[in-house]
């Protein structure tokens, strides 16, 4: 297959001279990027930056204006179908079928994903997820960071070689964030190349192999965080007194298993262990 | 692309069915107000109207049916509005399925749904009375008319679900629907109707419709009613499924 090979050496997402309008709202001013295959690819922007519609021009759910895109070595315009095929959106809402139970959503995704086995698979990705004893109750029921994380499981179904994460930890508390962040980790380490969208920098600081910065419609750094960093006047050296901050406090107070309805499988440590 | 247009409908379907089945209140919302009607026009103004007919209950059903779809379409509209607001929608979408499929799993849905409203509907006028000789051919004829209608409807209702911008948006267009009966021949016959209002009566798609279901439930020859009740559904369905596809294309890309 010397196609799937020339296939395999191209980027994962390529993204050249992207525009896009919305009537008079210029959006995207000829943005250009490309995430490796297998990375983690981190898009900071603040709200309104055009970082959602960049994603649902890669999901091929809008068309862009000029410019061209591909992922997974497929067109966005001209081949919607097989980059469909390469692909998983998790969009900014949860996009959960609340009505029906986790295990359902999931059986649901593997159906139209037409693979042979939806139970098998279903209750693969509960176990995965932590999800096992909410699997049988309604998603309606769910805790934001649940249901974040079915969310997420339902896009692995099917195992697509590129997954978009648009904000997928914008309002969840933080140790619901912090599963979400060990679930896309877990993503990287398979060989998965995650787009993430965030408008927090830590996010992007823990989780990103490349990191870059839409402002006002263009790209306008693109880097490793040590890239990055350099960019900044050289680091000072200073004495300060270390204080917890409320992150800490929180964790500390509120312990691991603090979280109802998850089985308290979070492997991030709190705080305290690293003083 | 297509190839998996009849697996991923079939799923889809289950999906938005086990929505009815987990509410099963949306069925009994829609067949309440036709049953309410009906009881009111029987019991309370059913005496005083001369239809020139015998049973005045198997002269107004089959208006009633057209109503309790009418009012059950507006859930189609609902539910395909949620599906947009939730991302759901979009998920089905980015994925590699027949993407008419997200819509005809909830046209069919609604299939499903109004004919079993329609069906708790004729249970109870068989209550208060109603009575049919009709035979096996007859009751699939109306049962063919019945299902043309609500397929012509539905549509309608997709491209309410999919443009509306608010809930009551998505379903405040049935209204109009629903009241469309009572300017026909489904209530009262036409010929007591002053002039306008009359011809607009014998002329709407809705007296058509009614007097070819209720000549086959009362084994009277149907004349050319039928035809001109098909032409309706048929070319309302028609428009009605290019407008909503043509929505749809606007909406998805």
């Amino acid at each position: 297959m010397s196609t799937h090979t020339e296939r395999s050496r191209e980027p994962a997402i390529r993204v050249q001279n992207i525009e896009k309008s919305y009537k008079e709202l210029h959006v995207l001013k000829g943005v250009d990027l490309e995430v490796a295959r297998g990375s983690i690819f981190a898009l900071l922007g603040s709200n309104g930056a055009g970082k959602t519609t960049v994603v649902r021009i890669l999901s091929t759910l809008l068309k862009a204006d000029g410019g061209s895109a591909s992922v997974n070595g497929y067109d966005v315009a001209s081949q919607a179908g097989d980059v469909r095929e390469s692909i998983s959106l998790t969009g900014q809402f949860a996009a959960v079928d609340e009505v029906l139970t986790g295990r359902e959503n999931l059986i649901l995704v593997a159906r139209l994903r037409h693979l042979n086995n939806p139970g098998t698979v279903a209750d693969d990705l509960l176990a995965r997820f932590s999800l096992t004893d909410a699997g049988g109750r309604k998603a309606a029921t769910y805790s934001g960071g649940m249901r974040r994380r079915l969310d997420i499981s339902m896009s692995l179904i099917g195992n697509p070689p590129v997954i978009f994460l648009d904000e997928p930890t914008t309002g969840l508390d933080p140790q619901a964030r912090i599963e979400v962040w060990d679930a896309v980790k877990e993503l990287a380490r398979n060989g998965t190349t995650v787009l993430l969208t965030t408008q927090y920098l830590d996010e992007a600081e823990q989780l990103a192999d490349r990191i870059a910065i839409l402002h006002q419609g263009r790209i306008i750094v693109n880097g490793t965080l040590a890239e990055l960093k350099a960019l900044l006047p050289p680091a000072k050296v200073e004495y300060v007194e270390k204080q917890p901050t409320l992150e800490d406090v929180f964790f500390a107070v509120v312990g691991d298993n603090g979280s109802a309805g998850t089985t308290g499988t979070t492997t991030t440590s709190p705080a305290g262990t690293d003083k | 692309m297509s190839k998996h247009f009849f697996g991923d409908t079939a799923v889809l379907t289950g999906r938005s069915l086990s929505h009815i089945l987990r509410s099963p209140d949306t069925i009994i919302t829609t067949a309440v107000t036709p049953i309410a009607l009906m009881l009111m026009f029987v019991y309370v103004l059913g005496g005083a109207i001369n239809t020139g007919t015998g049973s005045y209950v198997n002269y107004l059903l089959p208006g009633i049916l057209l109503i309790t779809i009418a009012s059950g379409i507006a859930y189609t509209a609902y539910r395909l509005f949620l599906d947009m607001q939730g991302g759901i929608f979009e998920r089905f979408q980015s994925m590699p399925i027949a993407r008419s499929a997200v819509l005809w799993g909830h046209v069919l849905t609604s299939l499903v749904a109004n004919l079993v409203s329609v069906a708790l509907v004729v249970l109870v006028a068989l209550l208060m009375g109603f009575r049919s000789g009709a035979g096996a051919l007859s009751w699939l004829a109306v049962a063919g008319i019945l299902t043309m209608f609500t397929l012509a409807l539905t549509w309608l209702a997709v491209i309410a679900g999919l443009s509306a911008k608010t809930v009551d948006g998505a379903s405040a267009f049935s209204y109009p629907l629903i009241f469309l009966p009572f300017v026909s021949s489904a209530f009262v016959p036409t010929e007591t109707m002053p002039g306008p209002v009359r011809w607009f009566a014998e002329n709407q798609p809705v007296t058509s419709i009614v007097d070819a279901i209720r000549s086959l439930l009362a084994q009277q020859p149907v004349g050319t009613d039928i035809w001109i009740a098909l032409a309706w559904c048929i070319g309302i369905l028609a428009l009605a499924y290019g407008f909503a596809m043509a929505t749809y294309r606007r909406r998805v890309s």
